[in-house]
């Protein structure tokens, strides 16, 4: 449990959070029409006779967007509704050509739910459970563009009908890292579940975050609604202003007003939109141009058996099964593509290296790649070479100081380790003739080290195997130079 | 040679498949017609390049021996339907000028049946009226008039008002009429023609500008049975474009066409009978249920009890659907556009809106705005979907112990221009016996039945199972054959 409070002059307070997270569908096409939906195209290039509500033109929907929608909610554990139905909004906006969004007010296409975050990946016990109030289909609306025209403002209908997933949760999140935790994680479950791309700077996805605060144990204040926040950071940002600004006005006399407000991320603050009074009265009702929403036994088997590992499985799978620690498990399993890549090295590998690959990958490869300032997607180095180069290491090849040179090769080269190997004579030797040869030598040019050791200045041993390893370039079997040296010395 | 105007959709069809006379010949004659009838203003724009081009190429296909099912008939599109490159208003100023690049389904399966357009029909704007007296355009004149010498303009009713009118004058074989809640029953029941609106989900809503979604249905308007029949094969199919049409194969409806009803069962609903109903509606009534049952068919008296219901219902679902469907005329993107010097995006909203709608459209928006708003949406929308569901019921349960239902089609004959605007509810109780079918989205057809004491033209209704069109057509067939329903306007225009 957080123990997060605002310490204000009345004493303690505790923040109430809940989230209303906009999902951008992974679709091709939009929600009732067959435009694409592709990010950053020229303005009003991607709009259909549907989405710029001509006379006469009626919504169909897409199936692909309720397939997804079905399959996030199922991936939340959270109950499917067979029956649904689509409602209009209404209200008049230029960048809402229908002037009604077609949503889902009455009956969503998902019910109840719930998502496990976890405040500190090195600890199980910080688990905490976030519920789901319900998941339902939306249209997104069109952009005003105010900078185009000195007296006009003009409209980019692109995102105009656009399918997004409208994810509200429960008023359960008592601080901005458990809000910032909760988004982290359903980013990673739909990202897992391929029904969105999670790309909040490109609008994909984007949260209205209602925050009231009491003191502990009081009922629930009035709730404020900050829109369309559109990073983790800023969200943590907003409720954290907001909670405070809540205190500061609850605690000197004044009363929250249930309202809109929108988050200004340059001054870091939120700022009032329009208040409950003036608040807009969107007149729901049942879309009469659609058909309520019937999903079959045989749809829903398909959606299910379609789900990949989600990351809570996979996590536990990988400690218990794979061996890894906690930490290591929740690292490699919070983003897919990391999950995806570690698992494309084990299929190479094979998974009873799971831990050692697993130590590779968080300490070698992440330090490269963060040193490099790239990410594992576009890593210069593939699974494929990574499993070839940890199989060098098991069979004896390299060595851990020349894993190291050939990974450094690999990332500079994009070659594959065996070509490195071969090419620059990294094998390490365990050639027992070649490294005694060199023992003696090496005896033999330290002859007074020798007698030291032999005189009882165990310490010198360290020496010996360095100066070996040095003469032989770092190629030496490590192993068994120490065996060799051990013999030598006596 | 004969007038070729005085001919019917499949009289065309079968004349020119025969070689009896060219469709250019058709097409021609029907464009006078159209030109000559102009005081009647039934048409918004004439298209007759568009007829001359369909003409010319049913003339090629028939001497290239492939002729399609409507080659060679030339006919008028209610203006509300989309129609690629030719002006689609609706009959509202805020879509003068409007030209879709997009052509809605229904005319679309007509033209590609080989039949051609003379023009766009005038309506009611945006669909809302029955008397088609809230067009942009101006009022159309019924080519009725009444006998007692006095030559005042009276209404084809509404809707479809333009396109019952240019069937009943003669400016065109057969039309489309769309049908909300009677705007195809109602105008034909003046007008003394046939019209029918089918199964909601028969014909495609694509490009059919929006009134109420839940209730709107194309449908033909023609002379007789016949004609409806094939005009409404051509015009009906599922389409992958909206979502709520039905994916069911087209049946043959004209070549099942048969007049022996010998056997059917056809319910009387007694809520039908109303007070206040000139004597002369029960009069032609008891004559066509005397016709039925002469057609052999066994007359039952049946109740719907929640008749009385029906028309607050839809006013309540037709408006509240059309407050929203109409949000999207916003000056933003085409139609009208008023912005008032340094207005903000509100007060553009506010000028292209009150100058682009008309009164009567301005009304239903204000009445569906304030039964969905909040505090009041339980009260009523979601009170009159309830009662929607019953009245259905009614309608289920009357279907399981008769086939067809048999009422009045509008509660009098054509009333006279002017005479009803001034009282918007008078107005609106034209529709209260065609709305019941309409909110349980069953077949119903209207047929004429004889004149009144003024000379005018009245109707009967013939409601079905959902998707029994082939039933109310069969009956209406009876029932044309008896009442042989000849009369025909003096031409004054």
């Amino acid at each position: 449990m957080s123990t997060y409070r605002i310490h204000g002059a009345t004493g303690e307070w505790e923040v109430v959070i809940g989230l209303e997270v906009h999902a951008q569908i992974t679709s091709s096409a939009k929600l009732f029409s067959g435009a694409a939906t592709e990010f950053g195209a020229e303005p009003n290039s991607q709009v259909s006779l549907v989405d710029a509500a001509m006379p006469g033109m009626l919504p169909v929907p897409n199936q692909e967007c309720i397939r997804q929608a079905v399959r996030t909610g199922m991936a939340l554990e959270a109950k499917i509704n067979p029956w649904s139905r689509f409602d209009r909004k209404n209200y008049f906006y230029a960048d809402l050509p229908q002037g009604y969004q077609i949503s889902q007010l009455y009956h969503p296409i998902v019910g109840e739910g719930e998502i496990e975050i976890l405040l500190d990946e090195k600890d199980e016990g910080s688990a905490k459970t976030v519920g789901i109030e319900r998941i339902h289909i939306e249209q997104d609306a069109g952009k005003l563009m105010h900078d185009q025209h000195p007296s006009f403002s003009y409209v980019d209908l692109n995102r105009s009908g656009v399918a997004l997933m409208e994810i509200v949760s429960k008023p359960d999140m008592r601080s901005p890292e458990e809000a910032g935790a909760y988004v982290r994680k359903l980013r990673s479950i739909l990202r897992y579940v391929g029904s969105c791309d999670g790309n909040m700077e490109q609008g994909s996805m984007r949260a209205d975050v209602n925050v009231s605060v009491r003191k502990p144990g009081a009922p629930f204040g009035t709730r404020t609604e900050t829109k369309n926040v559109n990073s983790v950071r800023f969200i943590m940002a907003a409720i954290e202003y907001e909670a405070n600004r809540q205190v500061d006005v609850l605690e000197s006399g004044g009363t929250i007003v249930q309202e809109t407000r929108l988050f200004d991320p340059d001054k870091v603050e939120t700022r009032s939109l329009r208040s409950k009074e003036e608040a807009h009265d969107y007149r729901y009702f049942p879309d009469p141009d659609l058909l309520p929403v019937e999903l079959t036994d045989d749809f829903l088997a398909e959606c299910r058996e379609s789900l990949p590992e989600l990351p809570d499985a996979k996590r536990r799978r990988y400690e218990a099964v794979l061996g890894l620690t906690p930490y290591n498990a929740a690292v490699l399993t919070a983003e897919v593509d990391t999950a995806r890549w570690f698992e494309d090295l084990l299929a190479q590998l094979g998974e009873e290296h799971a831990v050692r690959a697993a130590n590779w990958l968080m300490s070698d490869l992440f330090g490269a790649l963060n040193r490099l300032g790239r990410s594992l997607v576009d890593s210069p180095v593939t699974p494929k070479q990574a499993a070839e180069l940890l199989a060098l290491v098991a069979d004896g090849t390299l060595s851990g100081t020349l894993s190291k040179q050939v990974f450094e090769i690999m990332l500079e080269t994009g070659q594959d380790p065996g070509a490195i190997v071969e090419e620059r004579g990294l094998k390490q030797t365990s050639d027992t003739g070649a490294i005694e040869k060199v023992i003696a030598e090496v005896m033999a040019a330290n002859a007074d080290k020798v007698a030291e050791y032999r005189g009882g200045k165990d310490k010198l041993f360290g020496f010996f195997v360095g100066q070996t390893m040095k003469a032989m370039a770092g190629k030496g079997n490590p192993t068994v130079v120490n065996e060799l040296l051990k013999k030598a010395l006596g | 040679m004969t007038d070729l105007t005085q001919l019917g959709v499949a009289q065309i069809r079968d004349g020119v498949r025969d070689g009896d006379f060219k469709a250019r010949d058709v097409a021609e004659a029907f464009i006078a017609q159209v030109e000559k009838g102009r005081a009647l203003n039934a048409f918004v724009i004439e298209t007759p390049e568009h007829a001359l081009a369909a003409a010319d190429a049913a003339d090629a296909a028939r001497a290239s021996g492939d002729l399609k099912p409507l080659s060679g008939v030339p006919l008028g599109i209610k203006d509300l339907f989309a129609t690629k490159g030719y002006q689609t208003t609706a009959g509202s100023n805020m879509l003068k000028g409007f030209e879709p690049v997009y052509e809605s389904t229904v005319s679309g399966n007509l033209f590609a049946a080989g039949a051609g357009m003379l023009g766009k029909l005038n309506m009611d704007e945006f669909a809302m009226g029955s008397s088609n007296e809230t067009s942009v355009f101006g009022n159309v004149l019924s080519p009725w008039r009444r006998n007692d010498g006095g030559n005042a303009g009276i209404t084809p009713g509404g809707s479809s008002g333009g396109s019952a009118s240019a069937v009943a004058a003669r400016l065109a074989p057969g039309v489309t009429g769309t049908d909300t809640g009677g705007s195809i029953r109602q105008p034909a029941a003046f007008t003394g023609i046939s019209g029918i609106k089918p199964t909601y989900g028969r014909c495609s809503r694509f490009g059919m500008v929006a009134f109420a979604s839940s209730l709107d249905q194309a449908g033909p308007m023609a002379h007789d049975v016949r004609d409806c029949a094939v005009m409404l094969e051509a015009m009906a199919g599922f389409d992958r474009k909206d979502s709520t049409s039905l994916d069911l194969p087209v049946p043959n409806w004209e070549a099942n066409l048969s007049s022996d009803i010998r056997g059917k069962r056809i319910g009387i609903p007694k809520e039908y009978r109303i007070d206040g109903v000139p004597a002369e509606i029960d009069a032609v009534w008891e004559q066509g249920i005397a016709w039925l049952r002469d057609a052999g068919a066994e007359i039952v008296d049946v109740s719907l009890p929640h008749t009385r219901y029906a028309l607050p219902t839809y006013y309540i679902i037709a408006p509240a659907e059309a407050s929203s469907n109409l949000a999207r005329y916003d000056g933003v993107r085409y139609g009208q556009r008023v912005a008032p010097e340094n207005g903000n995006l509100t007060e553009m909203y506010e000028a292209t809106r009150a100058a682009g709608f008309g009164a009567e459209v301005k009304r239903r928006i204000m009445i569906g705005t304030y039964v969905l708003s909040a505090g009041f949406y339980d009260a009523y929308f979601n009170q009159a979907q309830k009662v929607r569901a019953l009245i259905a019921r009614d309608f289920h349960q009357a279907f399981e112990s008769v086939d067809l239902l048999l009422t009045p089609t509008a509660p009098s004959a054509a009333f006279g221009l002017g005479e009803k605007t001034a009282d918007p509810i008078a107005m609106y109780l034209n529709d209260v016996f065609a709305v019941p079918a309409s909110l349980a989205g069953l077949p119903a057809m209207a047929v004429p039945a004889g004149l009144d004491g003024q000379g005018l033209p009245l109707g009967l209704q013939l409601i079905g199972r959902p998707l029994d069109e082939q039933g109310v057509l069969n009956a209406a067939l009876a029932f044309e054959e008896r009442a042989g329903f000849k009369a025909r306007p003096e031409a004054w225009w």
